[in-house]
């Protein structure tokens, strides 16, 4: 069997996969953080503990009103981004035009908090959300066994993050939205209401995040701590891209999976860390990230 | 006493992996035996107290320090995660205090590193090798692949277990390490499924487990013929996993809830305070050895001399609702039988936690290492 660096062809093609599927949940994250920060100039930090809040919400919706993982995908993210929005008109708002340091504060706490109220009220260790059995199974692809779940999550952030580029970048409602960034006082002039547009952009950003909860729910568990321990790595993600930049955030996103995929074959202590060093040689080599726009 | 009061402090994880086989529900179990020992020790009230040590031996360290030379703490109990409960056991040695530890793995306790201020309670790395371990490979799974969490207790557990396999008969064909807290398993798992191994070893805790377990349903690995054999299970690890991924795991434990009428009362009692949720082995450990703390304080009548107090510790044999009769050895192995367990079907759970029954119980002299292999300076001749 031919072999890289000592490893067989069949298994380096499986981690290659593994790792585009971890690197799917990492572009969905670090879009709605990307959108968020492009658009608004906010560091979310809440944007972990609203993935949690994803979960959560579906794992609630089982429990509590026995709506199944279809309905959850749609609710979770619609319910999540209503806290999301509300969060945006009764707190952020007020930091408008004020150092984004103040922002990144605001939603730092507001992470610790959610953390805090879920894990004292549900421990540590999770809740179990057992895979929708239309999704449960999977193929033989002679190099590995694909779960059907994980290809599902794959397909569908293929899909959603590609929706939510061509929105931004290619239509109307996009096009407003970024002009509204620039110059909010001339987009205003011409009718548009800008704060209610701007809370709306806050409200998609966590609704994205949400419903990244709600696919990594049957995967790991609904637990309150995975949100914290996601959210550097996604943060790293964004800066390696370019804070702000969508497509940027997309495919850093999908190639810091495969990176990290290839270090727990290589090197599997280092793979916690892997992403970090590539943030610092990137920082080091081009400071506005891979697609970041230099000032 | 030394200063008027009887200070416990429970030092565990408060807030990560480890939270809830150790966490709050230990600073309860501590309180409990506390109340039960009926708040006083010759009249001198005792207070419990608690921290987070977030699972990193330095900021473990600081807060034992801490606690001797500000807040005249005089016993840390529980101390999970291997790498902090040996820092911590090292300054508990040094300012001559009394480490009850329940919570963490390592052999190396009660082993090169015993202290004579140190008791080891409820499970070790060597109990659950013999436990787990032989049972799986008595079932004719002889080889062996190990997915390890990459620090001291994972490292001790994967050796005790490679040795237990070997001795056996059976071949170890591999291992990964991988770092502690860990989300996605699907890379090491498709390492270990290429190795062919029989058996996969999880050498991990807590949400690490967990994570394992679930992963390996997902990626067919135990359809497919291999069997995973889980080294150190807690209850709220088999809660969080649901009774349908979890079903047939084995696992070795010194305490299951549903025992007998002592065990079920005291659980009942304590998941009352503790939002539903019964006692892990972590939890009883805590409990127990709190208690016969407190018995042997009152016998001494003094808590200063954490030496002395440890040495009368291991001279009273241990005797708790919750453990039943043993005994402290000399290097400061806490004994009592341990027990394999079969985690039930989701048709075979009657009520909530009903989550075990008994393959068999392992008589305390087989279940811990014998004394004449130790390697406790405080045992040698």
């Amino acid at each position: 069997m031919s072999t890289v660096f000592g490893v067989p062809v069949q298994a380096l093609l499986g981690q290659l996969l593994v790792g585009l599927i971890n690197g799917s949940f990492y572009a969905l994250l670090s879009l709605g953080l990307a959108i968020i920060f492009g658009l608004l100039q906010v560091v979310n930090f809440a944007h972990g503990a609203f993935y949690t809040l994803g979960a959560f919400a579906a794992w609630f919706l089982l429990t509590l009103a026995g709506v199944g993982y279809l309905g959850a995908l749609v609710l979770a993210p619609l319910a999540v981004g209503l806290v999301g929005a509300l969060v945006e008109r009764t707190m952020l708002k007020r930091l408008g035009g004020m150092d984004p340091i103040y922002g990144l504060l605001l939603t730092f706490g507001l992470a610790l908090m959610i953390q805090g109220l879920l894990q004292n009220q549900y421990g540590s260790s999770g809740q179990p959300y057992e895979m929708p059995a239309w999704l449960s199974g999977g193929y033989a692809l002679g190099f590995m066994f694909l779960p059907r779940y994980r290809a599902w999550v794959v397909g569908f952030s293929v899909v959603v993050c590609g929706a939510t580029w061509f929105v931004i970048e290619r239509t109307r409602l996009g096009a407003t939205l970024r002009a509204a960034t620039e110059n909010p006082a001339l987009v205003q002039a011409f009718g548009i209401n800008v704060p209610r547009l701007v809370t709306l952009t806050y409200g998609v950003g966590v609704a994205l995040a949400a419903l990244a909860g709600v696919l990594a729910a049957p995967i790991y568990r609904v637990s309150p701590l995975m949100g914290a321990d996601l959210i550097i790595v996604v943060f790293a993600v964004v800066v390696i891209g370019g804070m702000g930049s969508i497509l940027g955030s997309i495919l850093t996103g999908f190639a810091l999976g495969l990176i990290e995929g290839l270090t727990k074959v290589y090197y599997p202590e280092a793979s916690s860390t892997v992403i970090f060093a590539v943030m610092a040689l990137v920082l080091l080599v081009k400071p506005s990230g891979l697609f970041g726009r230099t000032a | 006493m030394t200063d008027k009061v009887i200070k416990i402090g429970v030092l565990n994880d408060q807030s990560g992996l480890y939270a809830d086989m150790s966490g709050q529900s230990s600073v309860l179990a501590a309180r409990m035996a506390v109340e039960d020992f009926g708040g006083k020790v010759n009249g001198t009230p005792v207070e419990v107290v608690a921290a987070d040590h977030q699972n990193k031996p330095d900021i473990g360290a600081n807060l034992a320090r801490q606690w001797f030379d500000v807040d005249k703490v005089d016993v840390i109990v529980d101390v999970p995660t291997s790498s902090v409960a040996l820092a911590v056991s090292e300054i508990v040695k040094g300012k001559n205090k009394v480490l009850l530890d329940s919570g963490a793995g390592t052999v190396e306790l009660t082993g090169k590193a015993c202290s004579p201020n140190t008791i080891h309670w409820t499970y070790d790395t060597y109990a659950l090798a013999h436990g787990t371990g032989s049972a799986v490979v008595a079932s004719g799974g002889d080889t062996w692949f190990f997915l390890t969490v990459d620090y001291t207790f994972g490292q001790s557990l994967e050796k005790d277990v490679s040795d237990v396999v070997k001795a056996s008969g059976g071949k170890v064909l591999g291992s990964v390490r991988h770092p502690l807290n860990t989300a996605d398993f699907s890379s090491f798992l498709l390492q270990a499924q290429s190795s062919g191994a029989k058996v996969i070893g999880l050498a991990n805790a807590g949400g690490d487990t967990i994570n394992a377990i679930k992963a390996a349903r997902e990626f067919g690995i135990t359809e497919g013929g291999q069997k995973l054999a889980g080294l150190l299970v807690f209850i709220s690890d088999v809660h969080a996993l649901g009774l349908a991924t979890a079903q047939g795991l084995r696992l070795t434990s010194p305490f299951y809830w549903d025992t007998n009428e002592q065990t079920r009362a005291f659980s009942k009692r304590f998941a009352e305070r503790n939002g539903g949720r019964v006692p892990d082995m972590g939890h009883a450990g805590v409990y127990a050895s709190v208690l016969h703390y407190l018995k042997a304080v009152q016998a001494l009548g003094a808590d200063g001399d954490g030496r002395a107090v440890v040495a009368r510790m291991k001279e009273l044999p241990t005797e708790d609702p919750l453990f039943g009769k043993g005994s402290i050895r000399a290097d400061g192995r806490k004994l009592h039988p341990m027990s394999l367990y079969e985690v039930k079907a989701p048709g075979e759970s009657k009520k909530p936690w009903d989550y075990y029954k008994l393959v068999r119980t392992i008589p305390a002299e087989q279940a811990f290492k014998p004394l004449a292999q130790s390697e406790c300076p405080l045992v040698k001749k």
